[in-house]
């Protein structure tokens, strides 16, 4: 299973053509505490750079964008109780949804693991 | 009764350090604790006496209360101190310094006061004939035409309430003359980084797509990325002048006309006019809206001291959408223009209404006494002293505090720090909580988005020399403390009525609704 990066620190992860889409370790440590996420309902289409989810900390409110286009199967329900899980755990169980890919292509676009860490080394 | 509840709750305190007792109340001399109204009040207790009615047959039937309700019952002098307990936990412009960049906490002048409150305008009623009504229709008038006057604008809606709320209204005219030239596809607002942020909300409230525009590295907007971005979808631009880092746009001027030669129209967030009034007319800019934050730049008060107020003046362009209603003078005569039909030629393109009535006639009537009280001359002065004040708190702290865009030129009437330099592990926020301890409201923090752990100071035109330095040298000591890892102030306040709070907690699992036993559930 392959993961990429974007630039705005989102992160999503392929398997197959379904992709599980997050924010990174370095946007939670930027946002704080996330006290409110919302995240897109089963069904709803996206074209890759589209608003697609809202994370809200005590700082700021911020969007979180689709790192490749797709249509949602699945939103994180656990983030709506626990919205901390994307503080304590923001690769692994605070994911934010989950797409089916509808151009794997667009990924060649993000970044890998590697690439991603020099990125943000440089911020 | 001096007890400071009846359910035996005391607040919770800390072990007294330097051998200080613990008090019985709970209060600390004058500092005193006050429980919620529901757990002093009684269900038994009545502030009046009324009379006992005669058993006259209730015609209530089975609607009839069985049981109290549940309102706290208190006797009027308890009800008295309560309020009066709770207002001295508060920070006030009254009592200090408030230096909340963006919020323009100026001095409300007691003249002002004394103004509203004549009967003639204290005691106006929105539906009164309007031959009843011709000083307060004057009022109103005379500073619609100040309004104009100072932004060398075409024209003013007046009724719209609030900042955000003239926002809409300039945004639903730009959105009125886009559909009356069939140019209703354009469907796109752009907003630089550098915006209020109720503008993106704005846009996207009255059914626009919203585009960021990015910032340049003096904080200011990027034309040429406007300009790139301009085009046959571009209903127009939202932005914000003085804009949120403190800065001047420079380059308005040439976006106006970029915009317009593009097809699309101008809004002007005017929340920051208080820097530039006197000096410069949005007019001469080439904006197409802006609205005025009457409880900023005319000293009417907010904030939890009264309503807001935002007029929005209008271009040539857009003043026939503009909404109702309107006061005109006729001869001697004011007359409210209520009906697009009343004058067809001048407002049967009027997009409707923001509001039932008129306005906030209280706040047109403070605003008019400080623009009358001051003159022109004063006004230009309220800007200088402003905009001079916002750079000696920048100059002055700018070797503690990172001032990201300090090199970009003198900044307007507030001065913008960053985070950088802070300890390992102290934030922002640990340097608002330390300026609590010291007697001061924090600034604005977290924003502008565009600078990291942002602190955003607004002194203020009203606030002396000697009381910028006392505050300086507040928050300068904060920013050594912060520098230099003092822990202590990672559990600041230390001297408010609460200290360090749980922010977090209060987001997530916020409690907004008083039910019996609310300590219990909070504490779990």
């Amino acid at each position: 299973m392959a993961r990429y990066f974007t630039e705005e620190h989102e992160w999503i992860e392929i398997d197959g053509d379904v992709g599980t889409v997050g924010i990174s370790e370095y946007a939670q440590s930027q946002l704080g505490d996330i006290v409110f996420v919302d995240v897109p309902d089963e069904g709803k289409e996206f074209a890759k750079g589209d608003e697609a989810a809202v994370v809200e900390s005590v700082k700021a409110a911020s969007d979180v964008y689709a790192p490749a286009s797709g249509t949602v199967i699945e939103g994180n329900s656990a983030l709506t109780d626990d919205p901390s899980l994307v503080n304590s755990d923001p690769e692994g169980d605070g994911w934010f949804f989950r797409i089916s890919l509808s151009d794997s292509s667009e990924l060649e676009e993000l970044m890998d693991e590697d690439a991603y860490a020099s990125f943000v080394k440089k911020l | 009764m001096n007890a400071i509840n009846q359910s035996g709750w005391k607040p919770q305190m800390n072990a007294r350090e330097g051998g200080a007792p613990m008090t019985s109340t709970g209060n600390k001399a004058l500092m005193l604790e006050e429980a919620l109204i529901f757990e002093i009040g009684s269900d038994e207790t009545c502030g009046v006496d009324l009379p006992e009615v005669d058993a006259a047959a209730s015609r209530l039937g089975d609607l009839a209360r069985e049981r109290p309700i549940g309102l706290p019952g208190l006797s009027e002098p308890e009800a008295v101190r309560h309020y009066t307990r709770l207002s001295r936990q508060n920070y006030a412009i009254d009592l200090g310094l408030f230096p909340l960049g963006s919020c323009t906490m100026k001095h409300n002048p007691r003249l002002n006061e004394k103004m509203a409150r004549l009967p003639g305008f204290a005691d106006v009623h929105p539906l009164a004939p309007v031959d009843s009504i011709q000083g307060a229709l004057e009022v109103i008038h005379q500073l619609a035409h100040w309004l104009v006057t100072l932004t060398g604008m075409h024209s003013v809606a007046m009724s719209p309430k609030a900042g955000a709320h003239g926002e809409l209204c300039g945004i639903l005219a730009i959105k009125a003359a886009l559909e009356a030239c069939g140019e209703s596809g354009r469907k796109v607002i752009l907003v630089p980084e550098s915006a209020h942020g109720t503008n993106p909300a704005t846009a996207a409230f009255a059914g626009f797509t919203v585009e960021d525009i990015p910032a340049t590295p003096e904080g200011r907007v990027d034309l040429a990325a406007l300009t790139a971005r301009l085009g046959p979808d571009v209903a127009g631009v939202m932005i914000t002048n003085p804009n949120t880092c403190g800065l001047f746009e420079r380059d308005m001027k040439a976006i106006s006309d970029a915009v317009h030669e593009a097809g699309g129209f101008v809004y002007c967030d005017g929340a920051n006019f208080n820097a530039i009034v006197g000096r410069v007319r949005p007019g001469d800019l080439g904006i197409d809206a802006m609205h005025i934050n009457l409880h900023k730049t005319f000293s009417t008060p907010h904030g939890g001291g009264g309503p807001g107020s935002g007029p929005v003046v209008f271009s040539e362009a857009l003043a026939p959408y503009a909404p109702l209603p309107f006061v005109e003078k006729h001869g001697d005569h004011f007359v409210l223009v209520e009906e697009e039909t009343a004058r067809q030629e001048q407002h049967g393109s009027s997009f409707g209404r923001m509001v039932a009535f008129h306005g906030q006639m209280g706040m047109f009537t403070r605003a008019l006494t400080y623009i009358l009280s001051h003159g022109a001359d004063g006004l230009r002065q309220v800007a200088e002293d402003a905009v001079l004040n916002a750079n000696y708190v920048l100059r002055r702290l700018e070797d503690v505090l990172d001032a990201p865009f300090g090199g970009s030129g003198p900044c307007m009437h507030e001065a913008l720090f960053s985070d950088e330099g802070l300890a390992e592990g102290f934030t922002t926020l640990d340097v608002a909580k330390g300026l609590i301890d010291e007697g001061y409201h924090p600034m604005t923090m977290y924003f502008p988005l565009v600078v990291h752990g942002a602190m955003l100071v607004e002194p203020t035109e009203t606030e002396s020399k000697a009381a910028l330095d006392q505050f300086i040298d507040a928050l300068r000591s904060v920013a050594e403390r912060a520098k230099a890892g003092d822990a202590s102030l990672k559990s600041a306040p230390h001297f408010a009525p609460r200290a360090r709070l749980d922010e977090t907690l209060a987001a997530r699992k916020p409690v907004l609704v008083w039910k019996e036993q609310p300590l219990a559930e909070a504490a779990e």
